[in-house]
């Protein structure tokens, strides 16, 4: 057994006087992905934030591979840890490669080890060498989407946090993104922290599940645990909170 | 672009300029064309005499002039002796030579003798009418209660003017109007008013057939012209004091008049008519150099490249950091904001009179006012610029690992450098317009044809000053379009797909 990723005890934040997240005690086990999962609001977003130390808890303590985060030591544990958001993120003034490679060359890596780790992360994730040297205004979402986890992989971190990466794609997009997701993840065997709000997209990618309500964590556990045993009347409503097409045409009279 | 070495070779050129001063005797004069003849009259003789003297011409009016030789930038210039009582010892009520003369060199300052005439209020007929009543005397006109007079309205109201001359002669007009003094000349020749106030050695006396009435009952205050200058100028160049003291007493208000006349109406340059009158009277032939219409446009354009360029430099150093302070931290950002603001709004002639005292005359101070209305645009721009960056872009950058100043560096300037940049541009435009009233205090630059062709009411002097200034505007604005091109990253300019 290795250690956790995250270990966070008694962990809270609140914004100007309002609760974003009560104290929570919460632990990510390494090698797996555990996805966040809630409504706005909830506090899933803070949460991943407070993991990579972009917000300071208020209380309790956030750890990081058995290593308390601090000031001091924040800027070189991130460098273990990649961080993609919705949309991608991406610095505007930069093409492709060089937003992929930014931290790299700002560590001095040689050009050589540069190139190597790049053509690698294009074929991981499939992205059309062409594009490489597009800027971020003249690629499509799902190709953004992608250059954004490159960039955080360049680095070869130890685990993955990704903050509603899927949020902003249309229905084909995020589909064919969730199934490379999939295979990304597996392929890689790293830990990964992701934020939804799609129970779906929670179900297909994750492991483990965190299911967070006003700033609470309601239950963690995997698919099956919440179906079987909700702690809540709310995880079942949030669990079988989806559509389906396919649901209508049964309802539809013949 | 190694802005920190031409900042320190342009101020080793002013430091080098420094430097020079204590061999050259340097001249002022006031901003009307008198007071630039005289002044060219005292450099010429001064020269002429082997000694280096720089004219600092039309450097503004009598508190800039009266400073400017008080801290030493100037070491002689014409004054007048009402102007030295009413205004610069104001107050004290001095009477006579001999007070003024005590009071002046308590304050380090002596005066030479009267130059020979006496620049006051005069009462000006036209020649021929008053020749034909019989008119020569202000007091003459107390026999003629018909005339029509038409005064000044400054005249009208200064208790040392039309109330004054009225108790003194007891002048019976009923019928005075206030007119604006060029169109009372107009007036005088249409025979709709019959006399007006004038000052005694205004050219416009020989141009319009004036006669000057005699103030017989001396009701207006003295001002003979005299040059004042430091007393130090005794051990400094001894002989600059005996050259210049060949003026005294040999100025007459007719000689001055005509002098006038030429510079003003035949549009003859001061120089050519000071060293015309030594010729004539005093004999000596001085050296003129009259600079071509290129050299001179080269000179100023220079002159007014270097008050931009320098207070812009200047600016962009102390502003880009001080909006990085703003965007970071808000609340001294308004503090920052709001003082930079507050200067924007001193007008910028009271902006350049207060640096006087602390900086004295020429580019060092214009180029200080310069720098303080460059500063506003600056800051906000970059403030706004970093500001308007997403949170999102912001974390990532932060998210990465990157520490503070390289995200600076690589992320948010580069972002934020159309906003900077357009910022500078502003800047840029706004002074170059400016620096023209640098010239008011003696920076030079293209301000100083606009200066003399306002005061010579001439057209195309203004011009010569007015359209390279706008040409250089337009230029600067150019350049930072280019500029922009190769600063700005290409993924900042593309279209979004």
């Amino acid at each position: 057994m290795t250690a956790p990723a995250f270990q966070l005890s008694g962990v809270s934040k609140s914004y100007r006087g309002t609760l974003a997240l009560a104290p929570t005690d919460l632990t990510v086990p390494a090698g797996q992905t555990t996805v966040l999962i809630g409504q706005s609001g909830s506090g899933k977003s803070t949460l991943l934030r407070l993991m990579i130390g972009l917000v300071r808890p208020d209380t309790g303590r956030v750890l990081f591979q058995g290593t308390e985060l601090t000031e001091a030591n924040v800027l070189s544990l991130r460098r273990r840890m990649g961080y993609g958001i919705q949309g991608g993120g991406l610095f505007p003034h930069l093409t492709a490669a060089q937003n992929i490679c930014l931290m790299a060359s700002y560590l001095g890596w040689p050009q050589s080890r540069i190139q190597a780790q790049l053509s690698e992360l294009v074929h991981l994730t499939q992205f059309p060498e062409s594009g490489l040297n597009r800027y971020p205004s003249q690629l499509s979402g799902g190709q953004a989407q992608r250059v954004s986890l490159m960039r955080a992989l360049m680095l070869g971190p130890d685990v993955i946090l990704l903050d509603e990466p899927l949020g902003a794609l249309d229905p084909v997009t995020r589909y064919d993104l969730q199934t490379d997701l999939k295979t990304v993840f597996q392929k890689l065997g790293k830990t990964v922290v992701l934020v939804t709000h799609d129970i779906g997209e929670a179900a297909y990618l994750g492991q483990c599940l965190v299911i967070l309500r006003g700033g609470r964590i309601l239950q963690s556990g995997t698919l099956e645990q919440l179906i079987r045993s909700p702690a809540d009347p709310f995880v079942t409503r949030f669990v079988q909170a989806q559509r389906s097409p396919r649901d209508e045409l049964r309802a539809a009279p013949s | 672009m190694n802005w920190v070495c031409l900042l320190s070779l342009l101020a080793g050129s002013t430091l080098a300029h420094a430097e020079e001063k204590r061999a050259v005797v340097h001249v002022g004069s006031k901003s009307f064309t008198e007071s630039v003849i005289l002044g060219e009259l005292v450099t010429q003789l001064v020269s002429s005499a082997g000694v280096r003297a720089v004219h600092r011409q039309q450097l503004g009016g009598t508190k800039i002039l009266w400073a400017a030789l008080l801290s030493g930038e100037i070491d002689v210039y014409p004054e007048y002796t009402g102007t030295i009582a009413q205004e610069m010892f104001a107050g004290a009520a001095l009477r006579g030579e001999e007070a003024i003369r005590k009071a002046l060199a308590d304050r380090g300052i002596a005066m030479t003798g009267s130059l020979g005439f006496n620049n006051t209020y005069a009462i000006g007929m036209r020649e021929e009418r008053a020749e034909r009543l019989g008119i020569k005397k202000i007091s003459d006109l107390a026999q003629h209660p018909e005339l029509k007079l038409g005064f000044s309205n400054e005249f009208i109201d200064r208790t040392d003017g039309w109330p004054l001359l009225r108790d003194r002669y007891g002048l019976p007009q009923r019928e005075v109007r206030g007119i604006d003094h060029d169109l009372a000349y107009r007036a005088l020749e249409s025979e709709a008013i019959d006399a007006t106030d004038l000052y005694s050695t205004d050219a416009d006396i020989l141009y319009y057939h004036l006669r000057a009435l005699d103030d017989d009952r001396r009701a207006f205050p003295e001002y003979n012209a005299v040059l004042l200058y430091r007393a130090g100028l005794a051990t400094k160049a001894p002989e600059a004091i005996s050259s210049f003291s060949r003026l005294v007493g040999r100025i007459d208000a007719k000689d001055m008049i005509a002098m006038n006349a030429r510079a003003k109406l035949d549009r003859a340059p001061e120089t050519r008519v000071a060293a015309d009158f030594l010729s004539q009277k005093l004999g000596i032939a001085a050296a003129v150099r009259e600079p071509s219409a290129v050299d001179r446009l080269l000179l100023h354009l220079r002159e007014h490249l270097f008050l931009v360029s320098l207070s812009l430099l200047a600016a962009i150093a102390v502003a880009l950091p001080l909006g990085i302070l703003c965007a970071r931290w808000p609340r001294a950002g308004q503090v920052i904001l709001g003082v930079v603001g507050i200067i924007q709004t001193i007008p910028s002639l009271a902006l350049l009179v207060f640096m006087i005292p602390l900086l004295g005359i020429g580019a060092k101070p214009s180029i200080v006012a310069l720098f303080l209305y460059s500063l506003l645009p600056i800051v906000r721009n970059t403030a706004s610029g970093l500001q308007g960056i997403s949170i999102d872009v912001r974390e990532s950058a932060e998210a990465l690992g990157l520490p503070d100043g390289a995200r600076l560096r690589r992320i948010e300037l580069p972002m934020a450098s159309p906003s900077i940049l357009a910022g500078i541009q502003t800047s840029a435009v706004i002074n170059v317009g400016t620096a023209t009233l640098g010239a008011l205090i003696g920076a030079g630059g293209f301000g100083q044809p606009i200066l003399t062709g306002i005061r010579l009411n001439d057209v195309g002097l203004i011009l010569q000053g007015a359209v390279p200034a706008a040409l250089l505007a337009l230029l600067v604005q150019g350049l930072f379009e280019i500029l922009a091109r190769v600063i700005v990253p290409r993924g900042l300019r593309l279209p979004s797909a």
